[in-house]
């Protein structure tokens, strides 16, 4: 059986061994868990008792008594608050301090049992709140495999080719069926709607080809003197109207020409990739610096940018496939999340390595090196 | 007769842009005004501003348990409100939760768990009968 915490902090003796006497005999139980749930009860008489205890041995539940003779019962909450310690709050309280109860609910206590309680109330009281813990850990689990699955490739494929196939059947059916009347101009949002996201299937078809050339090893390479300038060139080039658009100024820093040993063809995904982020995820008016040089006999592109930046919890997973980072700023910005896990991908053919410092807010740098320089 | 005019207010969010502009659509079509959101924080705001008649949440928004974190919150206010809970979870996972027994109302908050692929006439139906219309 699995056993919770429960930190009864109460002055009254009376009242902490009643509590204990009740929830040492009772369990709870429900067609979802594997295995019922019991309490071990412990105890604290005053406020600054159990935030001691809180760090030595902390509960999963606390039971707190609002009128304690030092620090009171809201203060103690307060601080499980403050510092965000995983303590589920129910609070006990006199009929007389209701209002504070309510307000201790509003400030995260999970709820409250207005004393004095019968066996019956407090138990069916630890029955909501137990299983409010419970679904709080499925729902982290369920993420934890939620996350797993969404790398399994296929799955997360067949769910990024669904959705907006979904949605171009929606509004097709809705068409179908006349549903804005008969004038075709009723329809005009629907179909550019459905365009959009025709257009962001197109990107995702392509960048997924590319990834398969390279997973089976098919694509003819054919390493060659390269010229990146030319290559940076196109790829300013072809990020131009978005650019436009977002008044970013694209900047190519390197010496003339810069020949190196490589796939001209993969070196343009590289670049188109990286110079794309950099244009997306900028700000109106902002700047794009590809930098091509050497250092020790390695060559080394960085693509700077002043855009919105990547919160650092976020770097670890930015070149798994189909990881798109969730921002207030990127909601409305396409992509497939495809496109890092490429660039990756093309980098590791050659023995390379690919870093990112970024600041959010401020901008982000990402770093290739290549031993292409011969 | 002034009453069959009146049309009550439905709280939808989901983080598909044309998700919520289809089902807006069809709910509107079904004799409901519609407000909607995007994200979590917008429809907190709306369960404030709009006080809905009935809500439907998304489980999976920018967070993956955002549909029952809302309708935690929209139960502690309004015990009163309808909450629908549309999930992919069992087409994605394999996993099924909330049988909707009133056993769960005690703990999972929210009335209806209904699959995401349902059809917006069903749907119509399934909130008809919890506003009792
Ligand atoms: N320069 C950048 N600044 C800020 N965020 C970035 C930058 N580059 C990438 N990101 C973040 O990393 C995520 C993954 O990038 P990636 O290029 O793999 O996919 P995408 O741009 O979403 O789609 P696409 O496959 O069309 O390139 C992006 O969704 C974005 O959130
Ligand atoms: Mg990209």
């Amino acid at each position: 059986m699995e056993m919770l915490k429960v930190l009864v902090v109460d002055d009254e003796p009376g009242i902490r061994s009643g509590i204990d006497r009740i929830l040492s005999k009772f369990t709870v139980g429900y067609p979802f868990m594997d295995e019922d749930i019991g309490y071990t009860v412990y105890e604290a008489s005053t406020g600054e008792d159990a935030i001691r205890i809180f760090h030595e041995n902390p509960p999963d539940i606390a039971l707190l008594d609002n009128k304690l003779p030092g620090m009171g019962g809201v203060e103690v909450l307060e601080y499980i608050k403050r510092n965000q310690l995983n303590i589920e709050v129910m609070m006990i309280t006199s009929f007389a301090s209701l209002e504070l109860a309510v307000k201790a609910t509003n400030i995260g206590a999970y709820d409250f049992v207005p004393k004095p309680f019968t066996p019956q109330e407090l138990r069916s009281s630890m029955e909501n709140i137990t299983k409010h813990l419970f679904l709080k850990r499925m729902t982290q689990k369920m993420n934890k495999e939620g996350k797993q699955i969404r790398f399994q490739f296929l799955s997360v494929l067949s769910h990024e080719l669904k959705n907006p196939l979904n949605s171009i059947e929606g509004y097709l059916r809705m068409m179908q069926e006349r549903q804005a009347g008969d004038q075709i101009e009723s329809y005009d949002e629907m179909i550019d709607r459905a365009i959009a996201r025709i257009k962001g299937m197109r990107v995702l078809i392509m960048d997924l080809l590319d990834l398969t050339k390279i997973e089976s090893g098919k694509k003819n390479r054919e390493m060659q003197l390269t010229d990146l300038v030319k290559i940076a060139r196109i790829s300013s080039e072809t990020m131009g109207p978005m650019a436009i658009q977002m008044e970013v100024d694209i900047r190519i820093e390197s010496q003339e020409e810069f020949f190196v040993m490589a796939d001209a063809e993969e070196m343009e995904i590289i670049l188109n990739n990286l110079i794309s982020n950099a244009v997306k995820y900028n700000k109106i008016g902002g700047m794009v610096i590809c930098r091509l040089k050497e250092i020790n006999k390695k060559l080394i592109i960085e693509v700077e940018d002043t855009g919105i930046g990547i919160p650092e919890d976020d770097i670890p997973t930015l070149f798994r496939e189909f990881v798109r980072i969730r921002q207030k700023e990127t909601k409305h910005i396409m992509g497939s999340g495809l496109g890092l896990s490429i660039v990756k991908r093309l980098i590791a053919l050659y023995d390379g390595s690919i870093e990112v410092e970024s600041h959010p807010g401020e901008g982000s740098i990402f770093r290739v090196v290549l031993p292409v320089i011969i | 007769m002034i009453n069959t005019e009146y049309r009550s207010l439905l709280l939808l969010a989901d983080d598909d842009p044309d998700y919520l502009f289809q089902m807006k659509f069809a709910l509107e079509k079904g004799g409901y005004r519609v407000v909607t959101a995007e994200t979590m924080e917008e429809a907190e705001l709306s369960l404030e501003r709009e006080q809905p008649e009935l809500a439907i949440f998304d489980l999976m928004m920018e967070r993956d348990d955002a549909g029952f974190i809302l309708s935690y919150h929209a139960k502690k206010k309004y015990p009163a409100m309808p909450v629908i809970l549309l999930t992919a979870v069992t087409a994605e996972t394999g996993r099924q939760f909330g049988s909707g027994s009133p056993d769960d109302k005690g703990w999972i908050k929210a009335d209806l768990y209904l699959e995401k692929g349902l059809h917006p006439d069903q749907l119509i139906e399934h909130i008809n009968s919890l506003l009792n219309h």
